[in-house]
């Protein structure tokens, strides 16, 4: 018995970390995706610089690894402000095909680039010492760096939920994604509110993508092999919801984890059935529009 | 207005009437430099004997550009995972030979066509009610749920690792594949040529009319009366079954399969093929497949990673600057020339 | 008594807390000419959606021919000669004129579910689209794709396709909506002339269109029917100036 309580914790624990990481990456495809309606294939491609910025910091230029992943957040947010101005701006009324085509194409240029420079090898983050080891919760020790992870996750959380539901740019998101030509009538700049989601979206992924080095290693790769992932928390939970995100990434977050500890071999096959399984039933997600 | 006037009005409205019916009436008529990629494909057989093995592979990508010509240049559907089928397509083959010992390779093909379409109608049924991101994502997942399944039962499929060493029966009991894969060329081709006129009929048909319709305004087909579930389920089904084909040709033609055939990379890059040669417009499956297959064979011997960079900003450069393929660059200018002139 | 070819009872709908549209009962005799009215945000493009079945109703019927339509699709509704025309156009936009309204005769007919015959090779479908071409004077623009009519010839070619389906009642949505004051009249001359055995809902904004065309009016104000009768009853009802003749007359245009 006490076996059975131990794994459904660990499963619990490991899923609800792992569940933060979908959430920090997604979010702002989720939001962006629902204000625009664009199908960014490119999300991934942001997280994976941001992770190989965060690398480079720590190991080359000596910066301490919480440090690497606030100045990856805010490299890669500026950084991809004139990819959404001068390329995504062009697309937003084109054709679902036009939008997947363009963003793989970007995507694929990452990797690309990427490798070049870094390899294809995995590469790994040394972490600093607070977050190796394990940390000791009375009943059980938990690894340090995914109770980090889910700290950081629901500081996080609070955080966009507060500037979501209760700051005025907040409530123009809102607004804009539920119906954007009322939003517009009424003078709110969607453009400029879509460029400043954006930034921040990217932002975010970039510290997902930092934060995962630790837990699945950094190869170019990363940006096409988690895209799927994170496409699939933005539609089981609905385009442009704050909530549907949190709920996706933590059903899919710990389903997959228990499919990784139950049925090993089983492994991928569960987080796609789960997602077929909503959709079927909720076409727009659990909180999506229509 | 007398009566001469009269007159002049109404053989002029009956020249156009003519006129307008006659566009349609032979629209769908053979023309002649459609004969031109069939004959580059039989020189090719002659120019370059040492490349055939490539050449069969090429081909195969251009049957398999063509299935999703049908569903995403005339339907518009976009998918995320047409792989499922070129996949379930190859591992039918590969089964039927792996572990039944049934090696004949015709009635091999057919068979991988029927399971590709049963899969293709089982499917589509349940997703072609949906649009836009959550039919990408539920086409997506279908290929990596195929996947999936042959990696739970590695028994049977042989995982990743696959089945290597499959050899098929001499074709029509005579002709024994060699190794320059000049039988293989030939084989594919035929299929090829088999299928692309199937292909054609159903474009030009009243039905393909009706796909068209769906992509161009999908609420006024609902509104004239058309099913348009059924059209589309029809025309997946179909796909479905011609990536199937193209998967055993994979099989066949390569003597392995791995569960490699259900990657993202492949749904990838038949869609990329495609695009770059221009999509519903028959040919362009065509076009994409042998430019996509003869600069991958060049570039990707050079640099893998330069290859991709290259892949990426070729379709950036066709979505910007393109967006109808090479033949619709080709056709462009010309083609709209020719039809103002024409009525 | 006849049986009205198309009859609505007892229809309601709601988008979410909002009801757009609240217990219509609406009925159109073989031939009717009934003029839909009423303020903008009526909810007259919702009683559409929802006759044509783009919409389900909460609760509600729609009969045709004294047969209930109301579980059937918009496309099942439409086969059994039930017609509509979009406000804004809603068109085959790559195609040719000629190419759409022979698509919608093909799938009238059912020809759309043969894969194997060339689509241009029935010639009796070629004529019978020329003819409706020619009856809305655009044969000449036969061959050119709808993108590049100017808005006025496509808001024809709506009405064109509308005629394709054979329809036993027709829906129009603002027929002249969006075209330039000095075309109007070519679209309400087709509107005028149409076959006399069809029954048509006209929604218009145009005062003077629907005293010509409506032999009824029905009213429609916050979704509900506030009232209806000939077009001199309706012009002498105090109720009505007062809800919205008097709003719509002085400008004289239509909005949107």
């Amino acid at each position: 018995m006490p076996h059975i309580v131990s794994i459904a914790v660990s499963i619990l624990f490991d899923g609800l970390a792992y569940a933060m990481f979908l959430f920090i990456t997604s979010v702002g495809l989720s939001v962006t995706m629902g204000l625009m309606n664009f199908v960014n294939l490119a999300h991934g491609a942001f997280a994976m610089a941001g992770g190989y910025i965060v690398v480079t910091l720590t190991r080359s230029s000596g910066v301490d690894f919480v440090p690497a992943l606030i100045i990856a957040a805010v490299t890669v947010g500026a950084a991809s402000v004139p990819f959404e101005r001068y390329l995504y701006r062009r697309l937003y009324k084109a054709t679902d095909l036009e939008q997947v085509l363009l963003t793989i194409g970007l995507a694929f240029m990452a990797i690309a680039v990427f490798t070049y420079f870094y390899g294809p090898i995995p590469k790994s983050v040394p972490l600093p010492r607070w977050l190796q080891g394990d940390v000791n919760l009375g009943f059980r020790a938990f690894p340090s760096y995914r109770a980090f992870l889910i700290v950081l996750g629901a500081a996080l959380i609070a955080v966009l939920w507060y500037a979501f539901e209760r700051t005025n740019i907040g409530a123009k998101i809102r607004a804009a994604v539920d119906n954007r030509r009322m939003a517009e009538s009424v003078g709110i700049n969607v453009d400029r509110l879509f460029t400043l989601t954006f930034a921040l979206g990217s932002a975010l992924a970039a510290l997902g993508g930092g934060l995962a080095i630790q837990l699945f290693g950094l190869t170019p790769s990363f940006a096409v092999i988690y895209l799927v992932l994170f496409l699939i928390v933005v539609a089981v939970g609905g385009l442009g919801s704050l909530k549907g995100t949190l709920l996706a990434a933590l059903i899919l977050g710990v389903f997959d984890t228990a499919g990784k500890y139950l049925l090993a071999d089983a492994g991928g096959f569960f987080i796609y059935a789960v997602t077929v399984l909503v959709l079927l039933v909720k076409p727009a997600g659990f909180y999506g529009r229509e | 207005m007398d009566a001469s006037e009269t007159q002049a009005v109404l053989s002029a409205r009956s020249a156009a009437r003519a006129r307008a019916a006659d566009y349609l009436a032979r629209r769908h008529r053979f023309r002649w430099p459609e004969c031109l990629p069939w004959l580059l494909a039989i020189a090719a057989f002659f120019l370059l004997p040492d490349r055939m093995t490539f050449g069969a592979q090429v081909l195969i990508m251009v049957m398999f550009a063509l299935s999703l010509d049908l569903i995403l240049g005339y339907a518009g559907i976009v998918t995320l995972g047409h792989a499922a089928f070129f996949g379930v397509g190859a591992y039918t083959v590969g089964l039927l030979i792996a572990r039944l010992g049934y090696t004949e390779p015709i009635s091999s093909l057919c068979a991988a066509a029927m399971v590709a379409a049963l899969i293709g109608f089982g499917t589509g049924w349940f997703l072609l009610r949906y649009r836009g991101l959550t039919l990408l994502m539920l086409t997506l997942a279908t290929a990596i749920m195929l996947q999936e399944t042959g990696n739970l039962r590695s028994d049977i499929s042989g995982g990743y690792d696959g089945l290597p060493g499959l050899t098929i029966a001499p074709l029509f009991g005579i002709f024994q594949y060699d190794l320059y894969g000049h039988v293989n060329y030939l084989y594919v081709l035929g299929v090829l040529g088999l299928i692309f006129f199937f292909v054609r009929r159903i474009v030009y048909s009243p039905f393909g009319q009706a796909l068209t319709g769906i992509r161009e305004n999908v609420r006024r087909m609902h509104a004239i009366g058309s099913p348009v579930h059924r059209r589309l389920v029809t025309v997946y089904t179909i796909a479905a079954a011609i990536a199937g084909v193209a998967g055993a040709l994979f099989t066949q033609t390569n003597a392995y399969v791995t569960l490699a055939v259900f990657d993202f990379d492949v749904s990838a890059k038949v869609m990329v093929m495609l695009i770059l040669g221009g999509t519903g417009r028959l040919y362009g499956a065509f076009a994409g497949a042998v430019v996509y297959m003869v600069l991958e064979d060049y570039f990707s011997k050079m640099s893998p990673t330069f290859w991709q960079f290259g892949i990426g900003l070729l379709l950036v450069l066709t979505v910007l600057f393109a967006p109808r393929g090479i033949l619709g660059l080709i056709e462009g200018a010309s083609g709209r020339a020719a039809r103002r002139a024409g009525p | 008594m006849t049986v009205p070819v198309l009859e609505v009872k007892g229809l309601n709908r709601a988008f979410g807390a909002l009801p757009v549209t609240r217990n219509v009962d609406l009925a159109l005799e073989k031939g009717a000419r009934r003029a839909l009215i009423g303020p903008n945000g009526a909810g007259k493009t919702t009683l559409v959606n929802l006759i044509t079945g783009a919409l389900k109703p909460s609760s509600g019927r729609v009969l045709l021919d004294g047969e209930d339509i109301t579980a059937l699709s918009q496309a099942e509704r439409a086969r059994r000669g039930l017609a509509r025309t979009f406000q804004i156009n809603t068109l085959f936009r790559g195609l040719t004129v000629l190419e759409n309204i022979c698509m919608t005769i093909g799938e009238r007919d059912g020809e759309c579910n043969n894969l194997w015959r060339a689509a241009g090779a029935k010639r009796s479908v070629i004529d019978e689209a020329l003819d409706y071409l020619d009856a809305l004077r655009l044969t000449d623009d036969a061959l050119k794709l709808v993108r590049e009519l100017p808005y006025g010839r496509q808001r024809l070619v709506e009405i064109a396709v509308a005629l394709a389906q054979r329809p036993r009642v027709l829906l129009l949505d603002e027929p002249a909506a969006g075209v330039p004051s000095s075309e109007t009249h070519l679209i309400l001359d087709v509107v005028a002339s149409l076959d006399p055995d069809i029954a048509i809902l006209i929604i218009e904004h145009d005062m003077e269109v629907v005293f010509r065309f409506a032999r009824q009016i029905t009213v429609l104000v916050a979704g509900a029917v506030f009232t209806e009768g000939t077009p001199e009853e309706i012009m002498a009802n105090a109720d009505v100036r007062a809800v919205y003749l008097g709003e719509a007359i002085p400008g004289g245009g239509r909005h949107d």
